[in-house]
């Protein structure tokens, strides 16, 4: 089948400013989008630029807006948009360096904030630590996160105020904040109880929508709020 | 610009991340990768990392040690398979004690499942000896050494794609790099280069391997004039995603999953009647490409099925759901209720750059090059020999990247820096010119489509040596054709245009070198299967091929196996 697909150009460098092209291709229906932007590439038009590279949805590194929502280009496929014109757009809230590439660093820079490693205290034992199978479940969710930043350029807080940490940050805090072998959980908790931390998330639950492994980004927040509120109520 | 660290690491997947977080601290080092942090491929491994912890039934190193020795069918070097399986559990529990969210048994410890090819008391039964946290291990513990390697300070070069690798009279001396965001060329001076740039898939049209895996490291070490060992030992992995190659986990069949033909047989039985499913994969692998020669492929194709849906969903959701949501997304189907269409697919490459038990690159009679390592899929120890097991691919990379990083943080002091070539880019300054001037040729994506078909069709799971040949003759005519390839953008911000076709140089070389080491291998071992040459050959066989590029052409020759505790038997499973 043939696919119209419109694509965001951009080229800082030479162009003074974004504008669109539309290429036609053939495509089958089970093709990825990644799949169609390579035979764009290969076949049509060389100039294109767009990151890729495990194609399968968990390397991270084809964030992008399809046709107006944040998604995986290799984790869509052409029937997802049957009978529509494709619209590819860099992923929202980040500076284009070129076309569909995005400058990702002041996404690390907020993860690398919540210190996304364990702290512990205690003595390592000579094997593993334990932990039950009931803790290990209390990740076994957030441990998903590709670090894609699809949600990040979904939420509408983080679209009108880029000091919010914003949902992965949140995802990453959460993961160790809930993880029973941290014993940091006082000063995580802290670490993102500001205006731009937790709080600034309003629920509007695009993030969770967005979230291509499937996280449910906003109830683990709201947990994350809750949990502060608990611990300021037990430490009055 | 030029560039000044004492170490330098290139790839930041397992491998390096794990020398790069034994390295910093103390020492100034320096990262580069060619796809941003976090996105490299040792993140696609899903089944997990074997190691003999014994938390679910007995267990001994040993066991582990015999069976990664007769899965690679006595190729691997038993000193570095001793190793191997003895630090695996020190290396598992250190990457617990980072923070690596392993699934746990009832008692609290790390869980471990079934594998392929892994067993206790020395082949009787299939133990349970892989850890791992659900179908995503591989990411999980890149996440954490990340982070790790981040907060003892380490410096990240990101999106630097390695040109070329600088040596002087036999010493290492730095690198070339491609800046992708400016289309910059840096030289990296520096007194230690590791080597950690993983496997080159892409050679082949159906493979797990991502788009990244075009084996540069291993092609800038071919040219510098390093030879390269067991390179025609290509693992195909039973089990990718027919047509797609998206890998559906070993660990799929650990938890009990079945392989199925076309009448429903569970064909395994016949060909490995002991392990069944759970037989290595070069076993299984040409045993789905004899069912489906002999026409009992799935409709009479080329695929089988993969049969979970005796598993239950639970079971797919808790241990199997990344895979569970592949096969939804890209099949449109549900493992629970449906067959999976599934096709041996190009997974791993045993062989690449020598290198010594530290990791240390080995040159002309076996001397260690000062001042170069490799580790990880890029080298070849060799522990995986002529196939690898399942799970031993990650424990390789954790056990060789601490055990090169501290080899490097011992030897820095007697490193010398060695002296700058002159113009050391002037050779890939010259090469992006001409390629962005050439207006008329042909395109990097028809060629490497051609060299994809020719290999796939002539050097997969059964070889033979008019197959060989022909794919030779259009392997070297794709080369010459390559000289006059031609690309589209002639930008400098991410122009991956010209990378693609800088990485089809690389490819084009390894699939060369693949080649003519498996012509002259003239017996069938392990993953290397000559049907002209159908069984093992120890007498005149039982040595490791090295291949090396000496001028316009390359010459072979052979090393020793290094054989400890194990003689070498029939290989019957």
């Amino acid at each position: 089948m043939e696919v119209n697909f419109k694509i965001y150009r951009f080229d800082p460098e030479t162009d003074s400013k974004p504008y669109y092209r539309d290429y036609t291709i053939t495509a089958n229906p089970t093709d990825r989008i990644l799949d169609c932007l390579n035979r764009i590439k290969w076949e049509q038009d060389g100039t294109l630029s767009y990151r890729m590279s495990c194609g399968h949805g968990v390397c991270g590194s084809d964030a992008m807006k399809i046709n107006g929502r944040c998604a995986l280009a290799c984790q869509k496929l052409v029937k997802d948009y049957e009978g529509k014109e494709i619209i590819l757009e860099p992923l929202p809230s980040y500076k284009v360096l070129k076309d569909l590439i995005v400058d990702l660093d002041p996404f690390f820079e907020k993860v690398k904030f919540v210190q996304p490693y364990l702290l512990s205290t205690t003595a390592l034992p000579e094997k593993e630590r334990l932990q039950s199978p009931e803790n290990s479940k209390k990740l076994d969710i957030a441990i998903r996160c590709i670090l894609c930043a699809c949600c990040m350029g979904a939420c509408p807080v983080l679209n009108e105020n880029e000091r919010f940490l914003g949902p992965a940050p949140l995802v990453w805090a959460f993961r160790y904040i809930f993880d029973s072998r941290d014993t940091q959980y006082l000063e995580r908790l802290k670490q993102v109880d500001y205006s731009h931390g937790a709080w600034a998330c309003v629920n509007y639950y695009e993030c969770t929508r967005a979230c291509p492994k499937e996280i449910p980004i906003t109830k683990y927040i709201n947990t994350i709020k809750r949990e502060i509120q608990k611990s300021k109520d037990t430490n009055r | 610009m030029e560039f000044k660290h004492d170490v330098i690491i290139v790839g930041a997947g397992l491998a390096g991340l794990r020398a790069a977080v034994e390295v910093a601290g103390n020492t100034d080092v320096a990262l580069i990768s060619k796809v941003y942090p976090t996105r490299s491929h040792s993140g696609a491994a899903q089944g997990g990392i074997a190691g003999a912890l014994g938390n679910e039934e007995p267990d001994l190193w040993e066991w582990h040690m015999y069976d990664t020795v007769k899965g690679s069918d006595f190729l691997a070097d038993q000193d570095a398979a001793e190793i191997l399986a003895k630090d695996a559990p020190r290396a598992i529990y250190e990457l617990e004690h980072m923070g690596v969210p392993f699934n746990r048994t009832a008692d609290g410890r790390i869980a471990q499942r079934a594998f392929g090819g892994h067993t206790s008391n020395f082949g009787k039964a299939p133990v349970k000896r892989a850890c791992h946290a659900a179908d995503r291990t591989g990411r999980v513990i890149m996440d954490t050494l990340y982070f790790e390697s981040l907060r003892k300070g380490i410096k990240v070069y990101e999106e630097f794609y390695l040109l070329d690798l600088l040596m002087h009279e036999k010493r290492v001396v730095g690198l070339v790099a491609y800046e992708l965001a400016t289309g910059a060329i840096h030289t990296f001076h520096s007194r230690a280069v590791l080597l950690a740039t993983g496997g080159f898939g892409k050679v082949y049209k159906t493979t797990s391997n991502c788009f990244a895996n075009t084996g540069d490291g291993v092609s800038a070490a071919y040219r510098a004039g390093v030879s390269l060992q067991d390179m025609e030992f290509v693992q195909f992995h039973p089990t990718g995603i027919y047509g797609l190659g998206v890998l559906i986990s070993e660990a799929a069949r650990g938890e009990g999953g079945i392989l199925r033909n076309r009448y429903g047989e569970r064909f395994m039985e016949k060909y490995a009647p002991g392990l069944k499913d759970l037989a290595p994969r070069d076993v299984i692998s040409r045993a789905m490409a004899r069912e489906i020669r002999e026409e009992r492929g799935i409709h009479g194709r080329d695929f089988m099925h993969l049969d979970l849906t005796h598993l239950g969903k639970d079971r797919l959701a808790e241990k199997l759901s990344d895979i569970s949501s592949f096969v939804r997304i890209y099949l449109g189907i549900d493992p629970a209720d449906d067959l999976i269409p599934v096709q041996h697919t190009c997974h791993y490459m045993m062989g690449g750059i020598p290198a010594n038990l530290d990791g240390q690159v080995l040159g002309e009679n076996q001397q260690v090059i000062q001042g170069l390592y490799a580790v990880g899929e890029c080298a070849c120890i060799s522990v995986h020999g002529a196939n690898r097991l399942g799970c031993n691919s990650l424990l390789d990379l954790v056990v060789f990247g601490h055990r090169a990083g501290k080899r490097i943080v011992r030897e820095l002091g007697d490193l010398a820096w060695n002296p700058m070539p002159k113009e050391p880019d002037k050779s890939f300054l010259v090469k992006i010119e001409h390629l962005k001037e050439r207006q008329k040729g042909e395109s990097a994506w028809v060629l490497r489509n051609e060299m994809q078909g020719i290999m796939t069709a002539h050097c997969s799971v059964f070889r033979k040596k008019e197959d060989l040949e022909k794919a030779l003759a259009g392997i070297q005519s794709l080369m010459e054709r390559y000289e006059k390839v031609v690309i589209d953008n002639r930008g400098m911000r991410f122009n991956t245009d010209l990378t693609e076709a800088i990485e089809l140089g690389s490819l084009l070389n390894l699939s060369h070198v693949i080649l003519v080491s498996a012509m002259a291998r003239e017996e069938s071992r392990g993953a290397h299967f000559r049907e002209d040459y159908p069984e093992r050959d120890d007498q005149n066989w039982l040595k490791h091929t090295l291949i090396q590029k000496t001028g316009e052409v390359c010459r072979l020759s052979y090393k020793p196996v290094t054989i400890t505790r194990f003689e070498p038997k029939p290989r019957v499973y």
